[in-house]
């Protein structure tokens, strides 16, 4: 598979994910969108890390796995924030009986 | 010979005395201001015998070449220095001052005794006396400046010393405020000089080093530099005489000094005799040979002089303040000064400045002893006071004579040699002019013979007219405010000899200080001071100073006979009608007499039309304008801009969360988009 191809299926899943957490009402939506952005970005990291892994130095590993590090240490991150975002939910669930964003306007001037 | 630090002492033992009565005496509290008194006389006896021993030992040969000590170095080429300039004419004023100041100082004991403020009045005036020596010493211009401005700062706080009267708090100011005008002209000299550093650096002249000045003005022909000339030159010494003519009272910034009398009478003294007015003079004599390279210069002065001798002693003519005559009396005397230094009579000017030091300050002595019988200055409320003060009466004729110029009195040698110089004429300005400088000071010897002798009856002969308490009786039955400085206690009699004492001293002084200073007309007195001693002394800072003429009888006998007919007429329109009690027989003159006695409006032009249209109504109202409008408007404005910006950025703020990435992310794509098309 070309690097091309794998960039386009990236950059769609990004701009899915980005029109999901823009547009859309469910603060639960929401969070799913930008686990679609994420893995966007996921995909670029390890696409252009195998891209590049010809260039790069002997006996380096560190430098051939760059973008595949760089990808695992982004899941554990979304991890930790999809844990945060979930608990966010919760708390505006028992608040306002509504996981709609647009109910949660109160930091308007 | 004397130590550079013994010449420096003559100036830091009045600082010293300052200091020593401001920080010690005067918080100890009134149990021991007296000592207030005993410290200033003491800095300033020392002073004056130090003074005395520096005059004698330069006038001997011996050679006083300090070098100066560095303060700023500004530029090359313009450097201040603290230095001393040890000539003739330094020399000779730091006599007067000192002896001055201290019959001043010793008078005051007598006249300030039991004010409130009496260590105050002693801290007050040691620091005048230091600033006048530190002017008088300076080498530097900017030093020079320092003291200049000092001794207008300490005059300020002299003449306003009875602070609590209003009058006196206005007179300070104004003495400030209009010596201040004066001094714009001085400054921007200054100012003039030390951007020339560049030339004055190239010749290795330091720009503000007085001697240097001296040789920059001076053509290169003449062995100077050549690096001011021309109308640079002209305009450099107007700067510098505007300082001159603002201290010294010349036309048309002489309003200042005649309200300048609202201070204690000794103080008046002082700034009349040795200090204030005299610097204007020494600044002129002091740059001489700055003003003598550029006939302009020269003619404006001369002019100026000679015509403020005349004007100050019209308004003379018609002053019933006693102390106000004797300060148109000064105006009018240093017009003398400066229109013989305008002739390029050098030498006579200063021999002026010497003894019409001692005989103005007797005179002035004699009139506070006089208000301390009276309770009053108004001389229409005095007369008659001759049995009860013949001390004082007698040392005021004496003091009168010789402000009049009658031989063989101090005044009369000084003033006759003026008199000569203008008629025979220096070559320093056209004959034309000096001729007519020589008719303007000769009219001013009759109209000074006019109003001493005027004064002279007014006070002293006569039948007494009832002093302070009849004057505030008048004004109360008129209905007027009473005058300031008049007071119930009236007592006939001789003040106390702390007041009399350096009374006797000045008045011996009038008498001799002409002919024992300055023989003219004879080989040598009692064999030890040659012929022309002191006009040849000062000639010889000068480097090419002329000697004196030779004493002319003729022109001893036209000015006697002037004189005496000033006399005559006073005495005739004072003396003569017996019958004369509280109206001055001048007010027949009508318009005239009202003209004079208003002082030629001059004041009214000054505070009315000047300060009061123009300057309040019109500068300070457009200020005003401006700063309520454009100043406070731009204020203003910028917080309205601020606080609509805000609120209308604040629309943004919708609290929805979705719109924040929203436009993160349009931003982010207008840098992208941008990124194409640009990069």
């Amino acid at each position: 598979m070309s690097l091309e191809s794998m960039l386009v299926v990236a950059a769609v899943l990004f701009c899915v994910g980005l029109y999901g957490a823009l547009a859309r009402r469910n603060f639960i939506a929401v969070l799913m969108s930008i686990e679609l952005m994420f893995n966007g970005v996921n995909l670029t990291l390890v696409a252009m890390g195998r891209w590049l892994a010809p260039y790069a130095v002997q006996d380096a590993l560190s430098a051939v796995l760059t973008g595949q590090v760089f990808a695992v240490f982004i899941i554990t991150v979304a991890a930790a924030e999809i844990a945060l975002g979930l608990g966010i939910v919760f708390a505006m669930f028992r608040n306002t009986e509504s996981v709609d964003l647009t109910d949660a306007a109160a930091m308007r001037h | 010979m004397l130590s550079e630090a013994l010449v420096w002492a003559i100036f830091l033992l009045p600082v010293a005395s300052f200091l020593l009565i401001g920080g010690v005496i005067r918080p100890l509290g009134p149990s021991v201001a007296k000592a207030a008194g005993y410290v200033t006389i003491l800095a300033l006896g020392v002073g004056f015998v130090l003074s005395l021993w520096l005059l004698r030992s330069h006038a001997h040969g011996v050679v006083y070449d300090f070098a100066p000590h560095l303060w700023l170095n500004l530029a090359p080429g313009a450097s201040v220095q603290m230095g001393l300039l040890l000539d003739p004419l330094t020399n000779v004023m730091l006599v007067v001052v000192t002896g001055v100041s201290l019959m001043v100082q010793i008078y005051s004991m007598g006249y300030m005794d039991g004010d409130e403020s009496f260590a105050r009045y002693y801290a007050y005036m040691s620091l005048f006396s230091a600033s006048m020596i530190g002017l008088v010493l300076a080498s530097n211009i900017v030093q020079m400046y320092v003291f200049w401005e000092l001794v207008g700062l300490s005059s300020y706080l002299l003449i306003g010393f009875w602070h609590d009267r209003p009058s006196a708090a206005a007179a300070a100011k104004k003495a400030f405020i209009i010596t201040r005008i004066g001094d714009v002209g001085f400054l921007l000299a200054i100012i003039f000089l030390f951007f020339q550093a560049d030339d004055f650096a190239a010749q290795g002249l330091n720009a503000l080093h007085i001697p240097d000045i001296w040789t920059a003005a001076a053509p290169i022909a003449a062995g100077g530099a050549g690096i001011v000339a021309g109308g640079a030159l002209l305009w450099l010494c107007l700067g510098l005489f505007a300082g001159a003519a603002g201290k010294s009272g010349q036309f048309p910034l002489h309003t200042w000094l005649p309200d300048a009398m609202e201070g204690p009478t000794p103080v008046s003294a002082l700034i009349h005799a040795a200090t204030m007015v005299a610097a204007g003079v020494f600044l002129v004599g002091r740059f001489f040979p700055v003003f003598s390279e550029s006939e302009g210069a020269m003619m404006v002065v001369a002019l100026i002089g000679a015509f403020t001798a005349v004007f100050a002693a019209t308004m003379g003519l018609a002053a019933n303040d006693i102390k106000r005559v004797m300060a148109y009396s000064t105006v009018s005397q240093l017009g003398y000064m400066m229109a013989a230094l305008g002739i390029g009579a050098y030498n006579a000017a200063l021999f002026h400045l010497f003894t019409h030091a001692f005989f103005k300050a007797l005179l002035f002595l004699g009139a506070g002893s006089v208000n301390h019988a009276a309770g009053t200055f108004n001389m229409m409320y005095m007369g008659g006071l001759r049995k009860a003060m013949p001390f004082t009466y007698w040392l005021t004729v004496i003091g009168a004579l010789s402000l009049v110029g009658i031989f063989p009195l101090a005044g009369f040698w000084s003033k006759d040699e003026i008199l000569l110089e203008a008629w025979l004429g220096t070559g320093a300005v056209e004959t034309s002019v000096s001729l007519l400088v020589f008719v303007l000071l000769l009219v001013g010897v009759l109209l000074t013979a006019f109003y001493s002798f005027r004064m002279v009856h007014l006070t002293f002969h006569g039948e007494f007219r009832g002093g302070g308490e009849q004057e505030l009786h008048d004004c109360e039955e008129a209905g007027q405010p009473a005058p300031t400085g008049v007071s119930h206690h009236v007592h006939l009699g001789e003040s106390p000899w702390w007041m009399v004492g350096p009374m006797v001293f000045l008045g011996i002084s009038a008498v001799i200080a002409g002919w024992v200073a300055n023989p003219i007309g004879v080989k040598s007195v009692f064999g030890l001071i040659p012929s022309h001693w002191l006009t040849d002394y000062f000639a010889s800072g000068l480097h090419d100073g002329h000697h004196a003429p030779p004493f002319s009888i003729a022109m001893a006998v036209i000015s006697n006979v002037v004189a005496l007919a000033g006399i005559g007429l006073a005495v005739l329109t004072y003396a003569w009608p017996r019958g004369f009690t509280n109206t001055d027989p001048l007010t027949r003159g009508g318009i005239i007499h009202a003209v004079l006695a208003q002082r030629y409006y001059l004041d009214h032009l000054y505070e009315g039309v000047i300060v009061g249209r123009v300057f309040y109504r019109v500068v300070a109202a457009v200020t005003d304008w401006f700063d309520r409008n454009i100043v406070d408007g731009i204020v203003g404005l910028t917080g309205w801009i601020s606080r609509n910006v805000g609120s209308l950025i604040a629309l943004a703020q919708n609290g929805q969360v979705q719109t924040y990435p929203l436009v993160a992310a349009l931003g982010g794509l207008v840098i992208i988009v941008l990124y194409l098309i640009l990069g």
